[in-house]
């Protein structure tokens, strides 16, 4: 049975899209706190690689991604205490991260380099649903991650606009000190909101090397991290409009492929930029609306909070 | 209070920095008894080696670090010494410098890019032997040295060509340079022998190693209609898509069955070892010369992997019949009548390409879909 070739570009978009928008939904809950940290691509490394390690001694993928998750709550750790708790400018100590993720993963994975692994996460398609036509294919019929990954993008959503608890981490990425005397404690939970972002975005890193491309080897995330960081731009700091961009993303990085299987040439390099020009078109439509509405972009952004002395 | 808290910071993020700077580095690493040298066997020839991947990726650099145990194992009287993932340019003339300064007599730089380095380092140590891999310049104490894997490739298409149900194959392809296109053209002619109505589809990915791309790139294909996946890649990861799929695949570098044993058929695998004992027993008898050596299959350098249990007694019989004529010297894959995409005869009914005309292939055979970038 062939699929048509759109059905099939779509299908692999989606997961080509699930690392990124994996990374994506932990970064825009730090920044809705009002934190950035651009240690995602040095988080989703040590996720990778951690994850690798533990699957392959563990013999359960399931295991991996735990593991993969806590490490990546421990990188995001570290920017936590430095940016909350030390008010060190949230770029540098990002950007620290993720060179010190880079080479620590390095060195950690140096011996697992070529190791084939047994215990990854495999497809698994949803009964009934990936019987529909079109849609069953390219949603349903994928690892369960991918799965995982829609419920924690509702979850999300639901969390941060529905709730009293996302209603206040917002208020604390918009004006702290009002969060503040509003009774709330901001450096928890700005805290809390970090290190979950690092947790999915050790999920990411280990998607990476357990269902995506079973292996591991240094620097596999290819820069992943960063489209995730352009990709909560181009979401908007919502976490649905995340999910479409990822899809929209991820089918741009897998097109180039398919455009050559049918023989149209167009340069892989023209497309790979595809995903940073919208962002920077999306950036510059946000920025203007934010003037006017006051959507998007978390007011407090990067700045650290410095509670007054009483 | 303030103050005394960025410092901290500060320093924190300059202990980060550090930390990568210390582990980042690629490792550097003697093998063989340390110890030796203050026994007084100083007759130990010191041989060192320069890979540009690491050395477990299961790929190029692995199946020279192979060649290189092999060479540790057969001659007890040599200690080797490896750098691992050098990249191309200017590290590599520091680490080649760095190793012919540290004693070392035969070194083997076993990347294409690796070649103006080579020349030049070559220049300050005339003592020194040099051999670089995959290259074409020479000077009077730099050879260089490579296998037809053409050959392997061809014999591998034969395989595919006849595992293929749908006579779609797919191809993952790195770079759009003479070896690798020589390679989709031998395969293609192999696959075609045994299915003339049969087409290679080539995807390329611009990259050498990067198994997400690969995989993708390899997707692709399958959803295409492939049905046999090749590559020319450094890691398995077309392999493991093939497999995902139930559909098959045919390695390269070294045996790659483990990564997808249902999938592989077979594969070209390089076996360097025996290669690198001759020229260090050469450079010790003094019999060494700056040869240009491209070995053949009979001289054993590249070989086809062990066949899946998927290849039928047909396929094997085939590839072994071929084999014996490229062996004994009778024939070769670039044998004429050889047309190109277009149906234009470009080797004409019994000429044989020549080395240079193999070395600089800029054209895809009849049956390769696919373009050539220029």
């Amino acid at each position: 049975m062939e699929v048509s070739p759109w059905i099939a570009i779509l299908a692999t978009g989606i997961v080509a899209g699930i690392p990124i928008l994996l990374a994506a939904l932990g970064e825009i809950l730090a920044e809705r706190a009002g934190v950035i940290n651009l240690g995602v691509e040095g988080m989703m490394l040590i996720g990778a690689v951690v994850g690798f390690m533990v699957s392959l001694q563990s013999n359960s993928p399931w295991v991996g991604l735990i593991a993969a998750v806590l490490a990546g709550a421990m990188m995001a750790l570290i920017h936590a205490f430095l940016t909350i708790t030390l008010r060190a400018n949230q770029v540098v100590s990002g950007l620290a991260l993720t060179i010190f993720g880079t080479g620590l993963s390095g060195y950690l994975g140096k011996s697992f380099i070529g190791v084939p692994l047994t215990a990854t996460f495999k497809p698994v398609p949803v009964p009934g649903l990936s019987q529909i036509p079109a849609i069953g294919p390219i949603f349903f019929n994928h690892d369960l991650l991918v799965y995982i990954a829609y419920g924690l993008v509702a979850l999300l959503w639901f969390f941060l606009f529905r709730t009293r608890s996302g209603l206040e981490l917002r208020a604390v990425g918009e004006n702290p000190a009002a969060a503040d005397a509003a009774g709330l404690n901001v450096f928890l939970i700005r805290y809390a909101c970090v290190i979950a972002g690092g947790m999915f975005a050790g999920m990411a890193g280990a998607y990476l090397s357990l269902a995506y491309a079973p292996s591991w080897l240094e620097n596999m995330t290819a820069g992943r991290g960063w489209i995730a960081v352009a990709l909560v731009i181009f979401g908007v700091w919502n976490p649905t409009k995340a999910f479409l961009g990822s899809f929209f993303f991820g089918t741009i990085d897998v097109l180039g492929f398919h455009m050559q299987t049918l023989g149209i040439v167009v340069s892989s390099f023209f497309l790979k930029m595809l995903p940073y020009v919208f962002t920077i078109a999306v950036l510059i439509v946000a920025t203007r609306e934010t003037k006017t509405r006051r959507v998007a972009i978390p007011e407090a952004l990067g700045v650290p909070y410095v509670r007054e002395e009483r | 209070m303030n103050k005394f808290k960025r410092g901290i910071a500060l320093l924190l993020s300059f202990l980060l920095v550090a930390a990568i700077a210390l582990t980042g580095c690629g490792g550097n690493q003697t093998t063989g008894d340390d110890k030796s040298k203050d026994v007084g066997n100083q007759q130990k020839l010191k041989v060192a080696f320069v890979y540009v991947g690491p050395v477990g990726d299961a790929g190029w650099s692995h199946s020279h670090d192979q060649g290189r145990k092999y060479l540790e194992k057969e001659m007890p009287n040599v200690e080797t010494t490896y750098v691992e993932s050098v990249p191309e340019g200017a590290d590599a003339e520091r680490v080649l410098t760095e190793l012919a300064s540290k004693g070392n007599k035969i070194i083997f730089a076993t990347s294409f890019g690796y070649m103006d380095p080579v020349i030049k380092v070559a220049q300050k140590f005339p003592d020194v032997v040099f051999m670089h891999a995959t290259g074409f310049k020479t000077a009077p104490n730099v050879g260089t040295y490579f296998g037809r894997e053409y050959q392997a490739r061809y014999l591998s298409g034969i395989a595919a060509g006849k595992q293929t149900q749908t006579n779609v194959l797919g191809y993952v392809a790195a770079f759009p340079i003479p070896e690798v296109v020589r390679g989709i053209n031998a395969f293609t002619l192999g696959v075609r022998s045994v299915n003339p109505n049969a087409t290679v589809k080539v995807v390329w990915t611009n990259t050498w190693y990067n198994p997400a791309t690969e995989k993708d790139a390899a997707k692709s294909l399958l959803d295409s209609g492939a049905d046999v996946i090749a590559m020319h890649q450094d890691t398995p990861a077309p392999m493991q898509a093939a497999e995902e799929k139930g559909k098959f695949a045919v390695g390269y570098h070294t045996d790659m069955s483990s990564f997808a044993p249902k999938a592989v058929l077979t594969g070209p695998v390089w076996n360097w070892g025996p290669y690198y004992v001759k020229t260090v027993k050469a450079v010790m008898d003094k019999t060494w010369t700056n040869e240009q050596y491209w070995g053949p299959m009979a001289d054993k350098i590249i070989d086809i992997a062990p066949f899946g249990p998927m290849v039928g007694d047909e396929a094997k019989a085939l590839i072994m019949k071929k084999r014996d004529a490229i062996d004994k010297g009778e024939w070769d894959v670039f044998t004429g009548p050889i047309k190109d995409q277009l149906g234009t005869v470009r080797v004409a009914e019994g000429q044989k390409m020549t080395d240079q005309e193999m070395l600089s292939f800029d054209w895809f055979v009849q049956g390769v879909e696919g373009m050539i970038s220029k």
